[in-house]
């Protein structure tokens, strides 16, 4: 199973033998640690060292260079986040055997020093020495504001270009070129570290060879190399006979890599004959052995992510990500906290601009979960993407929140300390057992304005309801933590997802229902999951804006990529770019969703009439932020459509009118159900039309179909004339319709079949509207 | 959820005089609104008004925790104050004890405090009176029973028990599920 059983290449996990003092942040340590205090922080020394270094390096390593996928991240924190990708670079220069004495020195270095990088030996630390200390003078002015210029300033600086590894590469490509005078053969093995000590013949043939990981053999390099060149499709008896053999993985993730760059390059590089789709079946196969996932998590994923993406995305899920701490403002400030965790020799460094609680634990020398500040609630361990849903849900104090599923209480005693443990918080969590987490968080962080309750989030509304605020972290399949827990590459399937999909939907509409609309300061929803597949996020969302009256807002987290708005099939509401995603390999944390809703209404939209008119007015509101492309066509064919009977026509005459002139208007406005709908829907004669009217009385609508009830029986005999015109109507308008979805220029209506039904009601109306003006 | 008995009152009291004197006044008259006692499962809470009037909402069985837990009335009907009661005690403390950085781990294990581990301890300090433990850094790490008076401490030598451990931050990791 997967690379972790490759005899060959054995992958060193973990910090070195001496270093192993405490498990935990060491492990962590080593993965991040490099490139994450590369680029940020040099001293001026360091800057022109570097940049002397590149100089002369240049020649030697022009080709590889540019090859570095240099991917920054879109927002601000780019600062502070790196990119899995640097990681894995590490990892696989780690598993050569012979750069272990390095690792270890490595390892000692960082553990006296408190984590400096990854430097190229014993003899580069002592220069580095220096350095050391502006670091450590950055470390403890570096808790808030003030430290953002000079953030910034590392992070303008040109030599932000090299990445750490390759700075290290340069030093020890010095080094050698030293020691090669002395002895020409001897510094192989170190040779291997990075792809940037190979001799600069290779570099030349390198050029087209993407990402080549440098730990191979010379002669291996350059098999790989001719592979490469022609890198064929096996056919598909010799993928079967390769069921048989045992798997190698180095082939497979060369192979791998092939195909990606085919992929990517898919007119000059694909062979003859082959279809794009055979490509996709064995880059799948391979990423599902080489990754060891089952077949249906890796098609969500492949559907999820472009590949590149994705090859990143699953690298980032081999890896753990960094220990986040929460400082507790309750009892002490960010800056203290730092200074007394320094004292206890924990390394750390602020989270990023976005938080200003929120504390990154580089390495300790004492378990960080277990220290005296840790035991009087002085912080809270939780990881980066926890503290979004809180941001996002902006508790102000004084108000009444739910927090739905609560467990540990990382997020219920954020919520407390943002509301200055005023106000009451009702923490629920459906699980018993993880509820006295909960409570021994509560009591450890000092809040006291919280009530604990073991109710299924189900039952919610008719608990108690009326909150300002409400946070649903549903529970999910979990495929965003797959760092955390490795189950679930294999444990998955399609009925998992869904079922979770299910509870969500059942979950979210108690937490909106839980609301108070009316609420002066809230009203507002924050759904959250840790799963990335559309159907536990965006799916649930969308079915939350059609059953209910909410409508998504900007969840106020400056960074993340949008929601969905279109996955594959499904077309959601266009509001749902407002919500956010995250990703591990992008934001260096756990996979996450963040939505967040308003409630502007505290009518339910129920019974089947009440349920129809709240479709309609959804389906209404996203025809008309599709803006007029839509009416236009609806205008075209009201000419065809076949006469009505006067009465018809009457009746809504006047409903009609406002309404097609109000649609295209005003796209998403409040107070959805006071649209005149009922009129528009009263008015079209079907047959059914009595049985409707009936509803329509026990909710109590009459007045405003009220014309209509005068004269039901006209109507109703009109209603049958027509009934088989209609027909005919009907059938053509369902041609048109198709058509219209055929065309390419119309962007994503949601043409469910509620939609159509609604679309050709909506023209029927409309003839008859048209026939009264003319 | 019910109001405690007077019974009950009267030796929860007892107990928390023992730590705070007459301080537990402030505890119940405070300026920022009415708090008061509720005993839930043999537990006894210290709540809000407000908060008290929405977990009347959530039925019995399944409150687990509202407010904070000041601590527990045995099956034999004596108190026993928890951890989470020291958010309370500390601010009001009448005898401190500081432990030295080097016996705070020692401490935080359930171990009793020694006299070289005792940093400072508040003047006349009485025997078998209840003291809160605190850091030297001033953070309150658990509290318990002087075992000698202030002034025996000076004269004991290092080995010797000054103050009977009770409770202590470290319960939060060591006895999570029974502290509530």
């Amino acid at each position: 199973m997967g690379r972790k059983l490759d005899p060959t290449n054995k992958v060193k996990r973990g910090p070195g033998r001496k270093a192993r003092k405490q498990k935990g942040a060491e492990t962590e340590l080593a993965k991040f640690l490099p490139e994450d205090e590369g680029p940020k922080k040099l001293s001026s020394r360091a800057r022109k060292r570097a940049a002397k270094r590149a100089v002369t390096g240049q020649e030697a390593k022009a080709a590889p260079k540019k090859e570095q996928p240099k991917k920054g991240f879109s927002d601000e924190n780019s600062e502070w986040l790196k990119p899995a990708q640097r990681k894995r670079k590490v990892d696989q220069s780690e598993g050569d055997e012979d750069s272990d004495s390095q690792w270890e020195e490595e390892e000692d270095y960082e553990v006296e020093e408190q984590g400096q990088g990854i430097e190229g030996d014993g003899e580069e630390m002592e220069k580095e020495a220096d350095d050391d200390d502006d670091d450590d003078e950055d470390m403890v002015d570096d808790y808030g504001v003030a430290d953002d210029g000079e953030e910034e300033e590392g992070g303008s600086d040109d030599d932000e270009e090299l990445l750490p590894i390759e700075r290290a590469a340069k030093k020890q490509k010095k080094r050698q070129e030293a020691m090669e005078l002395e002895h020409e053969e001897d510094d192989e093995d170190d040779d291997e570290d990075e792809e940037e000590d190979e001799e600069d013949e290779e570099a030349e043939e390198e050029e087209e060879e993407g990402e080549k990981s440098g730990d191979e053999e010379e002669d291996t390099v350059q098999i790989n190399m001719d592979e490469m060149d022609r890198f064929k499709l096996p056919g598909a008896e010799e993928r079967e006979k390769e069921g048989h053999l045992p798997l190698d993985l180095k082939t497979i993730h060369q192979r791998i890599k092939d195909n990606v760059d085919v992929l990517s390059h898919f007119k000059e590089k694909r062979e003859e004959g082959k279809e794009r789709s055979e490509y996709l079946s064995l880059l799948k196969s391979d990423l599902c052995t080489y990754y060891s996932y089952n077949d249906f998590l890796m098609d969500k994923l492949m559907d999820l992510f472009p590949l590149s993406e994705l090859i990143d995305f699953l690298e980032a899920n081999e890896i753990q990500r960094p220990v986040t701490i929460r400082t507790n403002t309750l009892k002490t400030r960010r800056r203290d906290l730092a200074q007394a965790l320094i004292n206890r020799g924990v390394n750390l460094d602020p989270l990023g601009k976005w938080s200003k609680v929120g504390l990154v634990i580089f390495d300790s020398s004492v378990p960080i979960g277990a220290t005296p500040e840790y035991l009087a609630g002085h912080y809270m361990l939780q990881g980066a993407s926890s503290l979004l849903p809180v941001m996002a849900l902006s508790p102000q104090e004084g108000e009444s929140v739910l927090d739905m599923s609560a467990a540990p209480g990382g997020k219920t005693t954020y919520i407390a300390q943002l509301m200055r443990n005023t106000g009451v918080i009702v923490a629920n969590d459906a699980s018993a057992d993880r509820l006295k987490s909960v409570v021994g968080n509560i009591h450890r962080l000092g809040v006291t304005n919280t009530v604990v309750s073991n109710y299924d989030g189900r039952q919610f509304p008719k608990v108690m309801g009326g909150f300002d605020r409400v946070l649903l972290d549903a529970p999910c399949a979990g495929t965003g933590v797959i760092s955390k827990d490795p189950a679930v590459k294999t444990g998955k399937d399609e009925s998992d997802i869904l079922r979770s999909a299910h509870l969500q939907k059942e979950l979210i509409l108690s937490a909106i229902d839980s609301v108070n609309a009316d609420s002066q300061t809230g009203g507002y929803i924050v759904y959250c999951t840790c799963s990335i597949t559309v159907e536990e996020n965006e799916w649930v969302v969308d079915y939350a804006l059609k059953k209910r009256n909410v409508k998504l807002v900007p969840t106020g987290l400056d960074f993340g990529k949008e929601g969905f708005t279109r996955f594959k099939e499904r077309r959601f509401h266009p509001t749902l770019r407002l919500t956010r995603r995250f990703y591990p390999h992008s934001h260096n944390m756990d996979g996450f969703f963040v939505a967040k809703l308003k409630k502007f209404s505290n009518k339910i939209p129920t019974a089947p009439a009440g349920t129809e008119q709240e479709t309609e007015t959804t389906e209404a509101e996203s025809a008309a932020a599709q803006g007029e492309e839509k009416t236009k066509p609806a205008a075209e064919e009201t000419n065809e459509a076949p006469p009505q009977s006067k009465a018809n026509a009457k009746a809504n005459g006047s409903a009609e009118k406002p309404l097609s002139g109000k649609k295209p208007v005003g796209p998403s406005k409040k107070g959805k159900p006071d649209q005149p709908e009922t009129p528009r829907k009263a008015s079209n004669g079907k047959p059914g039309g009595p049985r409707k009217h009936k509803m329509a009385k026990v909710d109590g609508d009459v007045p405003k179909d009220g014309g209509r009830a005068k004269k039901p029986k006209v109507e109703n005999a009109a209603g049958k004339e027509s009934e088989t015109e209609k027909k005919e109507g009907s059938r053509f308008e369902k041609k048109t319709n198709k058509k219209k979805r055929r065309n390419p220029m119309k962007k994503n209506n949601r043409m469910g079949k509620n939609k159509f039904k609604k679309l050709k009601k909506m023209l029927r109306k409309m003839d008859a509207g048209e026939k009264v003006d003319t | 959820m019910r109001p405690l008995t007077d019974e009950e009152t009267k030796t929860m009291f007892e107990k928390l005089s023992k730590y705070i004197g007459e301080n537990v006044k402030l505890l119940v008259d405070r300026p920022d609104g009415t708090y008061c006692f509720r005993l839930h499962s043999d537990r006894v809470y210290y709540i809000s008004e407000k908060l008290l009037k929405l977990a009347t909402n959530i039925s019995r069985e399944k409150l687990v925790s509202v407010g904070t837990c000041f601590g527990k009335f045995t099956k034999t009907q004596k108190f026993r104050l928890h951890i989470t009661a020291l958010d309370f005690l500390a601010p009001y403390a009448k005898f401190k004890v500081w432990v030295k950085p080097g016996a705070e781990q020692s401490f935080l294990y359930g171990n009793h405090i020694m006299k070289s581990g005792l940093g400072r301890i508040t003047e006349n300090t009485a025997q078998y009176q209840g003291v809160v433990v605190y850091s030297m850094a001033d953070v309150p790490l658990g509290f318990g029973v002087a075992a000698k008076s202030t002034q025996e401490c000076r004269k004991v030598d290092p080995m010797s028990i000054v103050v009977f451990h009770q409770a202590d931050i470290g319960e939060y990791i060591r006895n999570e599920d029974t502290l509530t």
